[in-house]
Formats: structure tokens, sequence, C-alpha cells
């Protein structure tokens, strides 16, 4: 499913720049730690998370991740906005928390 | 521990690419940046994608650890014809306990890295995890020295 239309079906808002139409998901990986983040999230995940920050940024760039969708209204920075935007990660946020948001993805047919 | 020495390739090998990163303690601005950059090299010199995610993991969590643990480091890499090896000998208090340290979940990370989502006592086994050849030494008062690599078919 592509990003923007999980964005269109959750109505999340997209922090910064980025081209959610050119992004596919491949799943879904919900973590917090960044160990457990690095190695287990697979290549086009959508990653939802409450942490982010640069090193997020840099650890979902390195295994390839298609987006990262922050709950429970979280705000990124403006230099993590900037990063995200030039590994082409794009940022999405939501005011739901990690549940809310992950029974809104499975109605939205994302598996 | 060998220090900073690079470690020379056994007789008859051949070195096809090599370079060192230095990465400096408590420098989480830059965190990651280092694998960031190892990454798009080995990409460019063609080794397989899964080899490459496999050392982006160990990469990311030895630089980390650097940051978090350590005063500063070398990262040396060394593609040859089907494995790439990282040697990182970092300067810093050291462990004292290895197999402690290894051990999932252990962690000695400060209130403030647990809130940036670290601490979860998983990268040294990340690293292990994802690596076909691994070792790690440590001197007290001294450093840390990680060797891990991945093997391919060339
Ligand atoms: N380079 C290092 N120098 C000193 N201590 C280290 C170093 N790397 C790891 N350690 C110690 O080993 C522990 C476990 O490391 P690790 O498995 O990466 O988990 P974490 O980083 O989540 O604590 C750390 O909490 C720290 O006490
Ligand atoms: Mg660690």
């Amino acid at each position: 499913m592509k990003l923007s239309e999980i964005a269109r079906k959750l109505e999340l808002k997209a922090v910064g720049q980025s081209d959610l139409e050119s992004k596919d998901i491949t799943g879904v990986y919900v973590s917090d730690m960044v160990s457990d983040i690095i190695a287990n999230a697979k290549a086009g995940n959508l990653l939802v998370t409450i942490q982010i920050h640069n090193n997020v940024i840099a650890a979902a760039n390195l295994v390839d991740i298609s987006g990262i969708l922050v709950t429970q209204g979280k705000q990124p920075t403006e230099d993590v906005v900037k990063m995200a935007e030039k590994a082409a990660i794009p940022i999405l946020s939501t005011e739901l928390n990690g549940w809310q948001v992950m029974t809104k993805l499975y109605e939205a047919g994302v598996r | 521990m060998n220090g900073d020495a690079p470690p020379l390739p056994a007789p008859g090998e051949e070195v096809l690419y090599s370079e060192s990163f230095p990465i400096r303690g408590n420098d989480f601005e830059h965190g990651g940046s280092v694998a960031a950059r190892v990454k798009v090299i080995l990409k460019q010199l063609g080794i397989p994608s899964d080899s490459i995610r496999h050392l982006s993991i160990s990469n990311f969590e030895a630089e980390m650890n650097v940051i978090m643990y350590a005063d500063e480091a070398t990262l040396e890499l060394q593609v040859l014809s089907g494995e790439v090896r990282v040697i990182l000998a970092d300067r810093g208090p050291g462990i004292v306990d290895l197999d402690l340290a290894m051990q999932e979940g252990y962690s000695t990370a400060t209130p403030e890295m647990r809130q940036r989502g670290f601490g979860a006592g998983l990268g040294l086994p990340n690293i292990k995890r994802n690596s076909d050849v691994f070792s790690i030494t440590s001197t007290v008062g001294v450093g840390t020295t990680l060797r891990y690599a991945v093997q391919f078919e060339a």
C-alpha cells in the first residue's frame, strides 16, 4: 500500500517535504527502542514510534525504512525534519497513541 | 588490546578497499553518520544487500556505543573478496566484565540515553548475531576493540 493512501485513510499530517506517492509500505514495525528498530524493522516498513530524533532517522535510513509515523502528537525538531527530507524518509504525525494507530492501520487494510 | 594499529591482512589476502573513520565520544549529533557513509561505500562496491544490512546494523550499534560509552575511536573498514571486515578500536573506560556486557538486556545507559530509546542492552548481541566473525577485547582504563566480519559469495 502506498504511504499516501495510508496518510489519507488515517488523516495523518506530513511533517516537512515528502513524496508519499512514491513510497510503498511492505509492512509495519512498532517500537520505541533503537536497537530493536534497527535489528528488526524490514526494508520498506512503516515505523510507528514515539522516538523521533536524529539517531532514529540514521537507523531508519540504514535499514531502508519507507516512512516514520510519530504517535501521541510528538513533534520532530527542525534539524530532524531536514535530515529526514535529505534521506527521503517521510515523517507523518498523529495525536493517536500506538494502539489506536494499530487498529486504524489494520482497518485500512495494512497487514 | 592493539590500540589503534590497523589490522594486517593475512599473507596473500588482497584488500580491495580500506578506509578509516573517526568517531567522537558523546557526539550524538552525528550518531549513525559513519555507518551511513560505510553503507554508501559498500553499495558502490556492489556488496550484496543482505550483507550491507548486517554490516549497517553492526556499524550503527558499534558507533553508538563509542558515542555513549567511550572517548574516541577509529572504525577501520576493509573490503576483501567475499568478506567485509570492521575493526573498531576505542580509547575509553573499557569493559570490566565482557560476558556481562554481551548479555542481552545488560546496559549501563543513563536515563537520558534511555529516554532516547537506547539502553536495551541489545547492541553487542546484535553485532554478534549479524556477523560471521566476531570478537571483543577490552582493557579497563584503556579501551575496547571490536572486530567483526560478514562473508558472502564473491
Ligand atoms: N565501547 C564501549 N566502551 C565501554 N563500555 C561499553 C562499550 N560498548 C559497550 N559497553 C558496555 O556494554 C554494555 C552493553 O552494551 P550494548 O549491548 O551495546 O547495550 P546498550 O548500548 O543498550 O547498553 C553497555 O551498557 C556498556 O556498559
Ligand atoms: Mg549499545
